[in-house]
């Protein structure tokens, strides 16, 4: 019998009648599941019957945290994702914002966390081949890589194992498939040794007439499977994302997808290849949930059923059951349906390629998704309730509560300003990235026009002078203290560190990394979190267009601080007008643009001073950061200014530290002022702060300028020599600040 | 000037040197895939940066068997110029067509940042626009890249004056220090004995304007035009 007839022989019975042998139920075998008791019962009234092991498997992930958003959705939904910039928002593959003549940036961040942990190289390396397939499966050529790495304290025994792992693993992928790694945040905190966070964000380019959508509509339509063959890495590997650690995570690492990136590039160029045509109808790829979840997806928005003979799938293990098949997360595959007849120009393409081409089922109007292997159904189900039943929790949560403000008088304070300069930057929070970000190919593709070390990367959308520049961060600390207020500052602190590069911030994306959501306290963190990155990107127009949830980054019962990490994309649209934090000219004036009321609490330096982290986080005041970036960004565009920093981690003598760092040159700084105390001024972390430099012909413009649009600036100092010399403290050369500012990650590392 | 570029699947820096040589020479270059068996007639023959089959087996090693590549072998041996960057200097020694072998860097870890590197030698199509001696920048990214030869082999290539690029401080000084993957006698790139193949690690076509940090790859690309004018 050929496939056809297998898939077709249904005869006279309804499809309905198909029904799979059911599965021996124990309560075992649902907790294997991560199904609760009651979502067993959920799932026995919306099938009527007792499910087959494949069903019960496809249920099991579809209903996985990580695939449902069964905690989040009911959160997520308030969140702002309109703009007139916005061509797709969250529930495609990635977001798509217009860079206007005809360019989209397509998007996403997403997370790789307990994969990660468990096995660092593979988990880091297949967390980056997701992201890229999220983002070119829509059409788009990725163009720019980052992530937001978070690892345990530095001295813990896994660190140094870990970090190496997670980098080279990024390492290994982005560089082999030919997109630089430009940007990204690394933390190390103890509240992250047993969960470390890798997330990897990518950022593609695509014709705004040329973007692809995972809705199959039309019946009769060919399911083609690409890429790579089908084995049993990583089933469950969804659902094990969805889980708490425990002592035995350990052995967990067969649920570890393995990356090759080879293949993955092989796959980019068939499918641009293949997108230059107009055979597709749909696509998407197989990431968590393998061939389930694509299958469900594209049926789902369609409107129609699949009818699938796993027979015919690419397979690189003998004897694969159904199951096995459904729920693998072997890497680099995607799911297509074609326009008939369009199947063998297709195939030529990605024989080309050396890649797999299996037409493996056909789109249906029974609205079911209809799984054959060696003649027999594996699982019918209805795809419209496989979709749209996942149950969805308004989990209870209780508010953090609100933390004192700390002021300079509950620090222990120093006596030696220079010499906690140098402590901090020659420390785990502040120390160059060298180390990881030179292992990561960051030119490869000859657009790079701002490489990693400075407030955002830039690189030129090609064939084009305009500038793309993407940024993450976040401050888990913050959040940690304050949800709403740490929201806010992860999302502002991207749109500023846009901003002092030149750029017009446009959307946003998002990795909510959270503990363990049945937790009302972990619950209470999620949703204050939201509420403030809701308030700053309706305040700053800056909308989320994709994102990923992950939650139980808990292990036996303690938990993550909450980590929303904040992916931000921003145009520039001239190159030669952009800026960058580094000194240009001795001469040059210093201005601090914002007020400085010496906010300490959760700051660096108090972490310096008492060794820990206390009260509230420094506030963020909406109106005033678009205010004084919006006039930052207007003195770049106007060609005032010479270099742009924005302070944030560490405080403003940081911020000037960096930027003597970056050019080699020194600094001469006036004392602090008399109504504030040395270190508060210093080290405090007050928002809605950027250090700009001015030539000086041109200072006395620029001043009156933000006088008259009533933003705070002062003259602080002016660029000079090569040492930093603040008036009345010792002066320190810039030579031996950047020898302990890189010496830090090679030490603890190499 | 009329060149190809050999693409192998990933490849990917075929754009990149595209992009260069467009720019430079004013006219595209044919894009040859691995599994022809012909290269047109070409002024120039490039193989680009990237992995070739994912630097499977040994970096270069699979591409080196590609069909097209005995092509390229009898062209350059028959006179052909031929510049190999990074994965293509690993696909040269791969083939035979230069001397030694490139290994894992020397801290086993890919290294991508701009170096400095002497010009040996401004006598060659390759470099007749730099000054004899000049200490130029080009950013390296690579996995690979740790230059290896037998004492004999090492020694001709320094007595036949097969060495292009050495690493370098910023003043031209050698040593040790910039050193970035532990190759011996800091080679970073070697010509054949008729000094009309070129391989090197350094990527020229990434530093070719302003914006990207630097122009000095651009002589590399004048000197070849000028040499085919």
């Amino acid at each position: 019998m050929s496939e056809k007839e297998i898939m077709n022989n249904e005869g006279g019975m309804s499809q309905k009648d198909l029904i799979p042998e059911p599965v021996e139920i124990t309560d075992a075998l649902i907790a294997e599941h991560g199904l609760s008791g009651d979502e067993y019962v959920h799932l026995l009234e919306i099938l009527g019957r007792v499910p087959s092991s494949t069903e019960l498997g496809i249920f099991s992930v579809m209903w996985s945290e990580h695939c449902s958003y069964k905690s989040s959705r009911f959160h997520l939904k308030k969140l702002p994702v309109d703009g007139p910039q916005v061509i797709q928002g969250p529930g495609e593959n990635a977001g798509v914002v217009d860079l206007g003549d005809g360019v989209a940036a397509i998007f996403k961040m997403e997370s790789h966390n307990h994969p990660s942990y468990i096995e660092p190289f593979q988990g880091a390396a297949t967390g980056v081949g997701g992201i890229m397939r999220d983002v070119f499966t829509m059409g788009a050529r990725p163009v720019a890589n980052l992530n937001a790495l978070r690892f345990g304290e530095p001295d813990h025994a896994k660190t140094r194992h870990l970090v190496n792992g997670v980098v080279a693993g990024i390492a290994a992928y982005g560089n082999c498939m030919g997109v630089p790694t430009v940007g990204g945040e690394t933390n190390f905190d103890k509240r992250y040794n047993q969960n470390i966070l890798v997330n990897a964000m990518c950022v593609g380019l695509a014709d705004t007439d040329k973007i692809f959508y995972s809705a199959a509509k039309g019946v009769g339509l060919p399911v083609v499977y690409v890429g790579s063959k089908t084995g049993r890495d990583g089933i469950h590997g969804a659902t094990m994302a969805s889980a708490e650690f425990d002592d035995e995570t350990d052995e967990k690492r067969p649920t570890v997808q393995v990356g090759d990136p080879f293949t993955e590039k092989l796959l980019l160029e068939a499918c641009l290849e293949l997108m230059n045509s107009d055979a597709i109808i749909a696509i998407q790829d197989m990431g968590a949930a393998g061939l389930t979840s694509s299958s469900v997806e594209m049926a789902d928005k369609g409107g129609v059923g699949f009818t699938m003979n796993l027979d015919l799938v690419p397979q690189r293990e003998d004897g694969m059951t159904a199951y096995e098949m459904m729920l693998s997360e072997s890497q680099e595959r995607m799911l297509m349906v074609l326009k008939p007849g369009s199947e063998p120009a297709a195939k030529a393409i990605f024989d080309k390629w050396d890649l797999d081409f299996a037409v493996i089922g056909e789109t249906t109007d029974t609205g079911r998704l209809i799984v054959h292997h060696k003649g027999e159904v594996e699982a019918n189900l209805e795809v419209a309730t496989l979709a749209d039943s996942a149950p969805e929790y308004q989990r209870p949560y209780t508010k953090t509560a609100k933390a004192e403000t700390i002021t300079a008088d509950d620090i222990p304070p120093t006596n030696n300003i220079t010499e906690t300069l140098i402590k901090l930057m020659s420390g785990p929070h502040l120390s160059s990235r060298r180390w990881i970000y030179q292992q990561y190919d960051h030119m490869v593709m000859g657009d790079t026009v701002q490489r990693p070390g400075g407030d955002a990367a830039v690189v030129r959308v090609h064939g084009t002078n305009k500038g793309l520049a993407s940024t993450t961060d976040v401050t888990p600390r913050y959040c940690y203290a304050d949800p709403y207020e740490g929201g806010k500052q992860a999302v502002v602190e991207t749109w500023r560190n846009l901003t002092a590069v030149g750029a017009t911030p446009l959307a946003i994306t998002n990795c909510l990394n959270f503990g363990n959501p049945t937790r009302p306290e972990i619950m209470g963190q999620f949703v204050g979190c939201l509420e403030g990155m809701g308030d700053a990107c309706r305040a700053l127009s800056y909308p989320i267009v994709s994102g990923n949830v992950s939650l139980y980054n808990e292990t036996n019962g303690v938990g993550i601080p909450p980590t929303p990490a904040i992916g931000g994309i921003g145009l520039i649209d001239d190159i030669a007008i952009q800026a960058s934090l580094v000194f240009k000219t001795e001469g040059d004036v210093i201005i601090l643009i914002g007020d400085t009321q010496g906010q300490l609490g959760q700051s660096l330096y108090q972490e310096l001073q008492t060794g820990d982290f206390a009260g509230a986080p420094p506030s963020v005041d909406l109106s005033t950061e678009l205010k004084h970036g919006d006039m930052v960004r207007r003195l770049i565009t106007a060609q005032k200014v010479s270099a742009v920093h924005d302070v944030s981690d560490g405080g403003l003598l940081v911020a000037i530290a960096d930027m003597a760092i970056a050019s080699g040159l020194g600094a001469e700084l006036r004392a602090a002022p008399d109504d504030i105390a040395a270190e508060a001024y210093w080290f405090g972390e007050d928002q809605a702060r950027y250090v700009v430099t001015v030539p000086a012909e041109n200072k006395d413009a620029v001043l009156t300028e933000l006088q008259t649009a009533q933003i705070p600036a002062n003259e602080i100092g002016v660029v000079s020599g090569s040492d930093l010399i603040i008036e009345g403290a010792d002066s320190l050369a810039i030579t031996q600040l950047t020898e302990r500012f890189e010496a830090y990650l090679p030490n603890l590392l190499a | 000037m009329r060149s190809s570029v050999i693409v192998f699947p990933a490849s990917n820096c075929d754009r990149d040197i595209a992009v260069a040589l467009e720019q430079i020479s004013g006219s595209k270059p044919d894009m040859v895939w691995h599994g022809e068996t012909s290269v047109p007639s070409s002024d120039l023959i490039v193989i680009p940066g990237g992995f070739s089959f994912g630097d499977y087996l040994r970096s270069g090693a699979m591409a080196a068997q590609s069909p097209i590549m005995k092509d390229v072998i009898s062209k350059a041996k028959a006179g052909t110029p031929v510049l190999g960057i990074c994965n293509g200097f690993q696909v040269l020694v791969e083939s035979g067509l230069l001397p030694g072998a490139l290994m894992r860097n020397r801290d086993i870890k890919f290294i991508c940042k701009d170096v400095f590197l002497n010009v040996e030698r401004n006598d060659t199509i390759f470099t007749r626009k730099y000054a004899a001696g000049e200490t130029v920048k080009y950013p390296v990214a690579h996995h690979d890249g740790n230059y290896f030869a037998s004492p004999d082999v090492l020694a001709e290539i320094e007595d036949n004056g097969q060495v292009a690029f050495r690493y370098a401080s910023e003043d031209g000084e050698v040593s040790e220090a910039d050193n970035p993957n532990g190759s011996l006698n800091n080679i970073a790139g070697i010509y054949n004995k008729e000094l009309s193949v070129l391989g090197l690690m350094p990527h020229p076509e990434r530093l070719i304007s302003a914006e990207l940090g630097g122009s000095d790859g651009v002589l590399m690309f004048e000197s070849l035009v000028e040499a085919f004018a």
